[in-house]
């Protein structure tokens, strides 16, 4: 069967098909070029004028003034805090909503499409969107900001889950339905310990990820650190800015050393 | 007994797994179906579980009824016949222990299941993991078994369920011919010891003589050959097999 003629339209197929690799790879360079064109990145004169505004603004930066560190540390628990409640809650909504989104576990097609597009509007709308939205419904501090992380990360988290599951492997679900497991007993027994390790993966991400934007929610008045950083940017203290940055920076370091902790021992 | 009515599979892209097919299963006897792949063993075996929906035809148990009767009766169904799989299908992050209790899930309500099972469960399918001779292996990850051990942890899942009926779809087909007979013993004994149904699908007619009561010829998608053992002469074999042949002859 094989002459040399197929193993030519093999190798011919074979050419082909990298070819159109290698004009793929180019298309995507010319459209980032274009994109940093399109942004002024290519503008050297504006680059070389604002050499002196950065180096006003670096020492005045320098040396960070720590003297009001105290004040800082309620804050900086709020941000922990917040980052904690708002995983927290995006979990345990994020759960069902994935299992209602990835076909595998979905009830109906038409839930399945639902859910998608819900979880889509969720992560399309910015927290610093919800977290200006939520000081205006509850008012003031941490609330606001956990309401925020939490509703933005559900559409986030929520389809991390569902493209967990539902790459998950058929055959021990093959096995438990042959068992007479009813559907529930088989997402519960056969689905979710297959995908523990990657939800517990995609939790841990997302807490990081909470301290940090928890800290930029603070900004818009949604409680934390975040809050302070703004009163010192408005105050022009600029040495103060500099050492709220190094603190968030230090705490970020320490959640996610603990994040890489966790994920290591709940493997 | 398990009986078939002029059950026919035709799968979704039009392929026609199994033609019009009758046939009974006399409980307690340890019955083999034969054949190449393709041949329609596998949709045979997998639509007495209904996990293939037969296209026409009933399959009914003594004294029950047809197992489509509706949902409540299929599970049952389900709960009483135990299944092992060509590749195992265990889940494997988790203890060989935590497979075989899959087998008990069925025992209790959806609710109960969501807590951890009850010290006799637990105890059932550490007994089941036992009379494979893998109760020291218990906590191990299902992963790090063996292929033939994985088989084993497959069969006491199935025996968890403290089934009447186990269903064996190629049990053996990816394991060494050593282990194949080792894993094949195994099922044979547990089922002759509590008076289980077997059916098991074969491919290799040295074993299918070896431990059968009763064989079931198939080839493409219908029965060839019913009968015991010592009647599976070479002129039956012929007809089990040669219709490949010829088409293997074709596409060469």
């Amino acid at each position: 069967m094989a002459g040399t003629r197929s193993y030519d339209a093999i190798l011919a197929a074979q050419s082909r098909s990298a070819l159109r690799g290698a004009g793929l790879v180019g298309l995507i360079v010319l459209v980032c070029v274009a994109a940093l064109a399109a942004t002024g990145f290519f503008d050297a004169k504006r680059f070389l004028e604002s050499g002196p505004a950065i180096s006003t603004l670096a020492s005045e930066m320098v040396p960070p003034d720590f003297t009001r560190w105290r004040t800082w540390l309620r804050p900086l628990l709020d941000t922990l805090a917040m980052s904690i409640a708002g995983t927290a809650l995006a979990v345990i909504f994020s759960l069902p909503l994935a299992l209602l989104a990835a076909p595998n576990t979905s009830p109906h097609p038409g839930v399945y499409w639902m859910v998608r597009t819900l979880l889509a509007f969720l992560r399309s709308v910015p927290e610093i969107i919800l977290g200006v939205l939520f000081v205006a419904a509850v008012g003031f501090g941490a609330l606001p900001g956990v309401l925020a992380l939490a509703l933005h990360s559900i559409g986030m988290v929520g389809k991390f889950y569902a493209e967990a599951i539902e790459h998950v492997d058929p055959k021990p679900l093959e096995a438990a339905r042959a068992a007479g497991a009813t559907p529930i007993q088989v997402i519960v027994h056969a689905v979710l310990p297959q995908v523990l390790p990657q939800l517990t993966d995609v939790t841990i991400y997302r807490w990081e990820y909470h301290f940090r934007a928890s800290a930029v929610l603070g900004i818009v008045g949604a409680g934390g650190i975040g809050f302070e950083l703004i009163a010192a940017l408005r105050l022009l203290n600029y040495d103060q800015v500099s050492a709220i940055l190094l603190s968030i920076l230090a705490c970020v370091v320490m959640v996610d050393s603990v994040g890489a902790y966790l994920r290591k021992s709940l493997k | 007994m398990i009986s078939l009515h002029d059950v026919t599979v035709t799968y979704p892209n039009g392929v026609i797994a199994l033609h019009p097919t009758s046939a009974s299963f006399q409980r307690g006897k340890f019955i083999v179906l034969l054949g190449t792949s393709g041949a329609g063993k596998s949709t045979l075996l997998r639509s007495i579980n209904g996990l293939v929906r037969p296209t026409s035809g009933d399959i009914a148990v003594e004294g029950r009824g047809s197992i489509f009767a509706d949902r409540a009766q299929l599970r049952a169904h389900r709960r009483s016949t135990g299944m092992v799989f060509q590749q195992h299908h265990l889940i494997g992050r988790l203890t060989a222990l935590d497979n075989v209790l899959t087998g008990r899930l069925a025992a209790h309500s959806t609710l109960r299941t969501l807590l951890p099972l009850p010290r006799a469960d637990r105890l059932l399918a550490l007994e089941a993991l036992d009379r494979v001779g893998l109760a020291d292996r218990a906590l191990d990850r299902a992963d790090q078994l063996s292929g033939g051990q994985q088989q084993r942890v497959g069969i006491a899942r199935a025996m968890a369920q403290k089934p009447e009926i186990m269903l064996a779809d190629e049990p053996v087909a990816s394991l060494d011919p050593a282990t194949s007979i080792k894993v094949l013993e195994d099922l044979h004994r547990i089922c002759r010891e509590d008076g289980i149904t077997a059916i098991v699908s074969l491919h290799q007619v040295d074993l299918a003589r070896q431990f059968a009561d009763h064989i079931i010829g198939l080839s493409q998608g219908r029965i060839v050959f019913e009968g015991t053992p010592d009647r599976l002469a070479s002129v039956t074999l012929d007809q089990i097999y040669a219709v490949e042949r010829q088409s293997l002859a074709k596409a060469a």
